[in-house]
């Protein structure tokens, strides 16, 4: 009834060409945004912003760039992890070489080293694809935890052997650091992630974007119209470890305040996996469901025995909540493949035709 | 069914936007504890937060508490793992937390930052960062009752007094990661002024069980002796190697998180000699233990398997953790005149805190270990270990206290500190007279 | 040239220097790497067994064999006598195989691969958490003894030095050639073996001619089941069963690279090089790199692999090239 777009006539390419074509759409996104940066930071507590949101938008952030690899360009990647330890270590060197550099120019370059290293880690995918490459990116995973450890360069030679954030300001504000409070970091995250997510869903559906796409559907029939495999693939690694390296630059810098290699381990890679499972391979919307649902679901999980005092041990809620992702991914699988999205989308075609579904 | 988990969960979510409600009573002192009883160190983290609550849960039920507040135990599970160790700070620390024991070098290198901007003491017990031990430039945290780097120096002492070390290789074996490798700086310090060769032996953490490669480098270069900075899974799999290349195990030494019955259960009479340090006492032999049996274990409030985990070493370790803190809080009582404190107060309390014999008496404790005695700017009370030998079936106390090797270890940490420090120019310290 | 001469000996010749000085010491560096790569080849059978019959890559497989083995200790702790531990074991493992069939892999016939890739990641966090809710996550003790392994050693004494040889890797070895050959008399010689063969090759033409799909699956996964508990035992004897033993099983990947995902003798000679291999590289070459090399060489050496020869060793399906 409220969400129908009768009445709406595009009259020009470009509006028809519009991220967002239907008014009510742009209407729900700029509520949403609205309430993300201006509600948010004023009426919720430290540890929700803390803890549930800076967290969920560093991970949604690394989803967009395993969606990018994985659900647009079709290459499977284990390798996650790792991307984010290399943006996140060159971030450290970049700002301890550089002190005066604005942070948020070290955060954006920070991207750029991982870019560098997942295009090497991603030439073995112009030979071989599917289950192999994702044994290929399990070796870059394993390689780089080793550097992380062994090369005390990177952590400037710490007895502690882990990255500790300095403080850093931005117009006097402190926005890394434990000085910096939860609403700053938090509105410096949701900027990022917001502009970054615009540039990729731009990029998507512009050239680069439809090289991946069609690598991914059908790569013989891809070369075959002029796409490039080298170039396609390539580009999209790189594009993908970028997203990544930025991400793990934010996680440490914005959310934990120093990591040890064990912050990157092939847990992490997992995690984002599921994320992109559940929230649906190939839609941006995903990245933001699944990214929510896996890390919102333990920490409502673990609320909810102090909530009703039961006397169920914590570790015990850490078990059944393994136990619920890994049922919850197989349901998807079997169910819905394309994940939290898909079903979004059905709801909205339900909520189009609503109170006439037979209309069309 | 979608719709019903969507309102759940947006029910959920909304309650916890808004900060859930602090059901917390008003004459209580609120602990927080983070624990690890899953994941690949669940073995490890299990009887540690056993021992924690159980001292806690017994002062309530002895004592009604601490000066006549009770004390509040949530915990808060972490996994060995720091993201989530932080997202139990930020969860935990708005109700009222006194202080926090991260048991792990990960989550305590991330909170010791933060705790120190919310005023809220870290109490990392003989881990993290040794460098802590320095109150001018640590206000916030405390590393009671001793260092890595001391119980380095008391364990080379050992050697020292056992045949010497001048011209002797000592192997290190010890886990890759920032635990692991704390102790190496001071190590190859001592190794040039000692005199001895020292060879390293990095076990990945994913290759914990599987460590015959390095133990062959043991076997080819072999050192004199051995020390072992493991945790884990990785302290069987590394008795079980000695054993098989039939290192003397007499000569092989792990530290305090390479000792327990966990560790040592698994290997069983193989593992027989094996030496590791430790800080506190072994056994139920104790009045403060016994008032746990009866006040706590006995009436089922406690989460141990089975009575006779009671005591092991890790459990007493997490209990002394918890006798440390509770007398801190006494101290910080008497000091403040409150019964109800804060984490400010609770860091006057810590850095006063004075263990002595007397008092480790009085607390049921004799013999439990080494005295501890805490100042303004000495934060890790340079506590003794002692070693232990493994009999085949349990752990023996086999030497006194050994004192660690202050005079060198101190300006060591002091450079550590001071290092730590020099890149964060807002970083606050204290003035101590 | 003169700076590059002590880094080029350092790499291509003092290490076999080393060798030939203590010969055995090379010896047993070797016997160490085969009984770990017979440990790794056991881990990448159970994936080939399943892979083969059902073009699944069962990521679960390293799971299942911290799950046997907690199963059977468990049971051992519940006061069951070790062999009707074993044999009860056996029975959940078949009961595992029936669900993950019935309830997985049943609903996923004909999706693309990586779709059940995924699916096995969530079954492995499943058996995770499922596994520590029921059974706890400190690490347990295995029951070499209890099982009838000698837990000793034997010495042989060879260039003046002596070689040790576990009595328990001694008993992996045998039991994981016993059991290859087992595997390859089932697969040539019994019905239920060729309607397997037929199954992998082609799913359709072994449904026209009557072979239950459903059938092969439960009897593959259960297969695969009991080789996870063989190395779940294995494993377990040489340090102890605990959850961290999930992620050395990833190494069996590894050896699916090296060996092909299709191929029986593969497991077997893939996990040997691995094994023998990653020792020798970390035993003779490691202190060049400041050790833990371990954590990757398997991985790398897969990689420069798969650059040359994708297949695999003995890889029958030919990999689709871009």
């Amino acid at each position: 009834m409220f969400y129908r777009e009768a009445g709406q006539f595009k009259t020009t390419y470009a509006d028809d060409q519009a991220l967002l074509p239907i008014a009510q759409d742009r209407v729900g996104l700029i509520i949403v945004l609205a309430i993300a940066f201006l509600v948010l930071p004023i009426v919720a507590s430290d540890f929700f912003l803390s803890s549930i949101m800076i967290p969920f938008l560093v991970f949604a952030l690394a989803a967009i760039g395993l969606n990018i690899l994985m659900g647009y360009a079709g290459q499977l990647s284990l390798g996650t992890g790792a991307f984010m330890g290399v943006g996140a270590y060159s971030c450290y060197k970049l700002t301890t070489i550089f002190p005066d550099l604005n942070i948020l120019i070290v955060l954006l370059l920070s991207g750029f080293f991982s870019a560098g290293v997942g295009v090497v880690f991603g030439l073995p995918s112009l030979r071989i694809k599917g289950l192999y490459l994702a044994i290929t990116t399990l070796a870059a995973q394993f390689f780089l935890e080793w550097c992380f450890i062994r090369v005390g360069w990177l952590y400037n030679y710490n007895d502690s052997g882990a990255i500790e954030v300095p403080q850093r300001e931005l117009f006097g504000l402190a926005v890394t650091g434990p000085h910096a409070t939860p609403e700053t970091r938090y509105l410096i995250i949701l900027t990022i992630v917001a502009v970054m997510t615009l540039v990729a869903a731009n990029v998507l559906r512009g050239r680069i974007g439809r090289s991946w796409m069609m690598i991914r559907d059908m790569d013989i029939a891809a070369e075959l119209m002029g796409v490039r495999p080298l170039y396609a693939k390539l580009s999209a690694f790189a594009f993908s470890s970028y997203y990544c390296g930025v991400a793990g630059a934010l996680m440490v810098f914005m959310w934990l305040g120093s990591a040890e290699v064990e912050a990157f381990d092939i847990n992490h890679s997992f995690l984002v996996l599921f994320m992109v499972i559940i929230g649906g391979m190939g839609s941006l919307t995903g990245c933001f469901m699944g990214a929510a649902f896996i890390w919102v679901l333990p920490v409502i999980l673990r609320a909810i025995p102090p909530a009703f005092e039961l006397d169920i041990l914590a570790a015990t809620m850490e078990h059944i909540s393994s136990i619920i992702i890994g049922a919850l991914i197989i349901f998807f699988l079997i169910v819905e493949p394309h994940g939290l999205a898909r079903l979004w989308r059905v709801g909205k075609e339900k909520l189009r035709t609503w109170p006439f579904p037979y209309a069309t | 069914m979608n719709l019903k988990k969507l309102s759940c969960t947006a029910i959920a979510a909304a309650a916890m936007v808004v900060g859930l409600p602090i059901a917390q009573a008003e004459d209580s002192l609120f602990m927080p504890s983070l624990t690890y009883r899953t994941g690949p160190f669940a073995g490890g983290g299990t009887p540690f937060a056993d021992g924690y609550a159980d001292y806690f849960n017994m002062l309530n039920e002895r004592d009604g508490g601490i000066g006549g507040a009770k004390i509040v135990v949530e915990e808060c599970e972490t996994a060995y793992n720091t993201q989530k160790g932080v997202e139990c700070y930020e969860a935990t620390k708005d109700k009222g937390a006194l202080a926090y024991s991260p048991l792990s070098t990960g989550i305590t290198l991330a909170l010791i930052p933060k705790a120190s901007v919310d005023e809220i003491p870290v109490f990392s017990m003989g881990y993290g960062l040794s460098a802590a031990a320095i109150g001018e430039k640590f206000p916030w945290t405390f590393v009671y009752p001793t260092t890595y780097w001391n119980q380095l120096s008391s364990i080379l002492k050992y050697i020292d007094a056992n045949g010497g070390l001048d011209g002797k290789k000592v192997g290190f074996i010890y886990l890759d990661v920032g635990y692991g490798k704390e102790p190496l700086p001071l190590l190859e310090k001592l190794s040039a002024s000692l005199g001895f060769e020292v060879a390293k032996y990095p076990v990945g953490v994913k290759e914990m069980q599987n460590q015959s490669a390095q133990w062959l480098n043991v076997r080819k270069e072999r050192p004199d002796w051995m020390i072992m900075w493991g945790w884990g899974a990785m302290n069987p799999t590394a008795v079980k190697e000695a054993a098989k290349i039939r290192y003397p195990l007499d000569r092989f030494i792990g530290n305090w998180w390479a000792g327990s019955h966990n560790d040592l259960n698994a290997v069983g009479k193989s593992g027989k000699g094996y030496l590791a340090a430790n800080f506190s006492g072994i056994g139920q032999d104790f009045p403060a233990v016994q008032d746990i049996l009866t006040h706590v274990v006995d009436k089922g409030n406690s989460k141990v398997a089975s009575r006779d985990d009671v005591g092991n070493v890790l459990y007493n370790r997490g209990m002394f953790n918890a006798v440390v803190l509770a007398e801190a809080i006494h101290v910080a009582q008497q000091k403040t005149g409150k019964t109800v404190i804060t984490g400010a107060d609770m860091r006057d309390g810590l850095e006063n805190i004075n263990i002595d014999e007397a008092r480790l008496k009085e607390l049921g404790l004799e013999g439990f270990s080494a005295p501890v005695k805490g100042t303004c700017s000495d934060h890790e009370g340079a506590g003794a270990v002692f070693l232990q030998q493994w009999n085949g079936e349990d752990w023996e106390k086999i030497t006194d206290l050994i004192e660690p090797d202050n005079d060198t270890v101190r300006p060591l940490l002091e450079e550590a500190a001071e290092k730590y420090v020099s890149d964060k120019p807002d970083w606050q310290g204290q003035t101590c007279s | 040239m003169e700076a590059l001469m002590p880094a080029l000996d350092a790499v291509f010749l003092a290490p076999f220097r080393d060798m030939v000085s203590l010969p055995d010491f090379l010896i047993q560096v070797i016997w160490e790497g085969f009984v770990s790569g017979i440990l790794y080849a056991l881990i990448a059978l159970g994936f080939v067994l399943i892979y083969k019959a059902s073009a699944v890559f069962n990521f679960a497989q390293g799971i299942m064999v911290v799950f046997a083995a907690l199963v059977l200790v468990s049971l051992f702790d519940m006061g069951v006598p070790a062999w009707i531990a074993l044999i009860l074991t056996i029975g959940v493992m078949g009961i595992l195989a029936l669900t993950i069939e019935r309830v997985v892999l049943r609903k996923l016939v004909n999706q693309h691969e990586a779709i059940l890739l995924m699916a096995t990641i969530g079954l492995t966090l499943v058996l995770k958490g499922a596994g520590q809710l029921v059974f706890g996550g400190e690490p347990k003790t295995m029951i070499t003894e209890e099982l009838g392994f000698s837990t000793g050693s034997s010495d042989w004494e060879v260039f003046d030095g002596i070689v040790i040889f576990q009595h328990i890797d001694i008993a992996a070895a045998v039991i994981a050639i016993v059991m290859v050959a087992a595997l390859g008399v089932f697969f040539s010689k019994t019905r239920i073996g060729r309607a397997l063969r037929a199954v992998a090759d082609d799913h359709q033409a072994a449904l026209s001619v009557g072979i239950s799909l459903n059938q092969i699956w439960a009897i593959v996964w259960f297969a695969s089941g009991i080789v996870a508990l063989v190395t779940g035992i294995m494993w377990g004897a040489r340090s102890d069963v605990s959850f961290a033993l999930e992620i050395i099983a990833l190494k069996a990947l590894a050896v699916l690279i090296l060996g092909g995902f299709t191929s029986i003798p593969g497991a077997i000679v893939g996990g040997l090089i691995v094994g023998i291999g990653e020792k020798l590289f970390e035993v003779y070459w490691g202190p060049l790199f400041g050790g833990g090399v371990e954590a990757w060489f398997a991985y790398v050496l897969a990689l420069i692999f798969l650059l040359f020869r994708p297949q695999g060793m003995f890889g029958e399906r030919h990999i689709e090239r871009v």
